[in-house]
């Protein structure tokens, strides 16, 4: 089968529901902002699959992704930076641990 | 079959078995190295797809910056060898049901509908054209976005230093501490 936009489409949809998954199921904060990571990936993916087949007289797919990738990174950052500090009140980091929100 | 093809699905195939993997095994430290595999499986995507630039700041971006981040913080957290604890199986089980349902009804609805192409001259995403258009003001250009987003990593920027900084009573009550500790010895 020549690849193109529904193997994208299906490749995308499938790494967005993996994210989906590992986020219901893990309790560890750190895995579960890998989740998130998955999820977004797999939006920059449908981004960037729609541009090229549908819209490739537009870059605005592109310019999408780009914004996307640009925040996913400051909500990385600053996930770590919670998490981190965290861990330094409760010695723990799963969610289960972390039940009041001011310590 | 062609070589592009061939290529297409072994990416495919790098960047789904990684990602299942990240999310199932039970070591923090294979997760993120297998996290790492899926990122640049589409990073490899993207090559395919001829988006070269999208293709290195993804690399940069996530396989340099994220994931590094990631294994940081998991030095800083977490036990050396210890494994996470095993999840209740009704809870996985659940979980990968209400997944594939949904899985199952996005492909439905995704294969029962027709794209339209637009019939538009296609634009290479030359590094050359996606600098014209980011800093561009006029109609279509993404220069106000561009702005937005450079304040937002620097609000990120300085949150990060004031989330994760020391307190400062912390750090007096750490070196009474140790004064106190000294002069036991």
């Amino acid at each position: 089968m020549e690849p193109g936009l529904y193997q994208l489409l299906f490749i995308s949809a499938a790494l967005f529901f993996i994210g989906v998954y590992g986020f219901f199921t893990r309790r560890n904060l750190i895995t579960m902002l890998m989740s998130v990571e998955l999820v977004l990936n797999s939006v920059n993916l449908n981004f960037i699959a729609f541009n090229k087949y549908l819209w490739p007289g537009r870059m605005d797919g592109l310019f999408f992704t780009i914004f996307v990738i640009a925040i996913a990174a400051a909500e990385a950052a600053v996930a770590i930076a919670i998490i981190i500090n965290l861990y330094r009140s409760h010695q723990s980091i799963d969610v289960e641990n972390a039940e009041e929100l001011k310590y | 079959m062609k070589g592009a093809t061939i290529i297409f699905y072994l990416l495919a195939t790098l960047t789904l078995v990684c990602g299942v993997l990240s999310v199932t095994t039970r070591q923090i430290f294979r997760a993120a190295i297998y996290l790492l595999f899926s990122l640049i499986g589409i990073a490899g995507l993207y090559f395919w797809m001829d988006y070269q630039f999208i293709a290195a700041v993804q690399i940069v971006v996530y396989v340099g910056g994220i994931v590094v981040l990631i294994i940081f913080s998991i030095f800083l957290t977490q036990q050396a060898g210890e494994k996470l604890p095993k999840q209740r199986i009704d809870r996985k089980i659940f979980s990968a049901l209400a997944v594939f349902c949904a899985f199952a009804l996005t492909m439905l609805q995704l294969y029962q509908h027709t794209f339209y192409e637009t019939a538009d001259e296609p634009v290479p995403a030359t590094v050359a054209n996606i600098g014209n258009r980011m800093l561009s003001v006029k109609e279509g250009g993404y220069a106000l976005p561009f702005e937005v987003v450079s304040i937002l990593l620097l609000a990120a920027l300085i949150g990060c230093i004031v989330i994760a900084m020391r307190d400062k009573t912390m750090n007096i009550e750490q070196g009474t501490l140790n004064k106190e500790v000294e002069k036991g010895k």
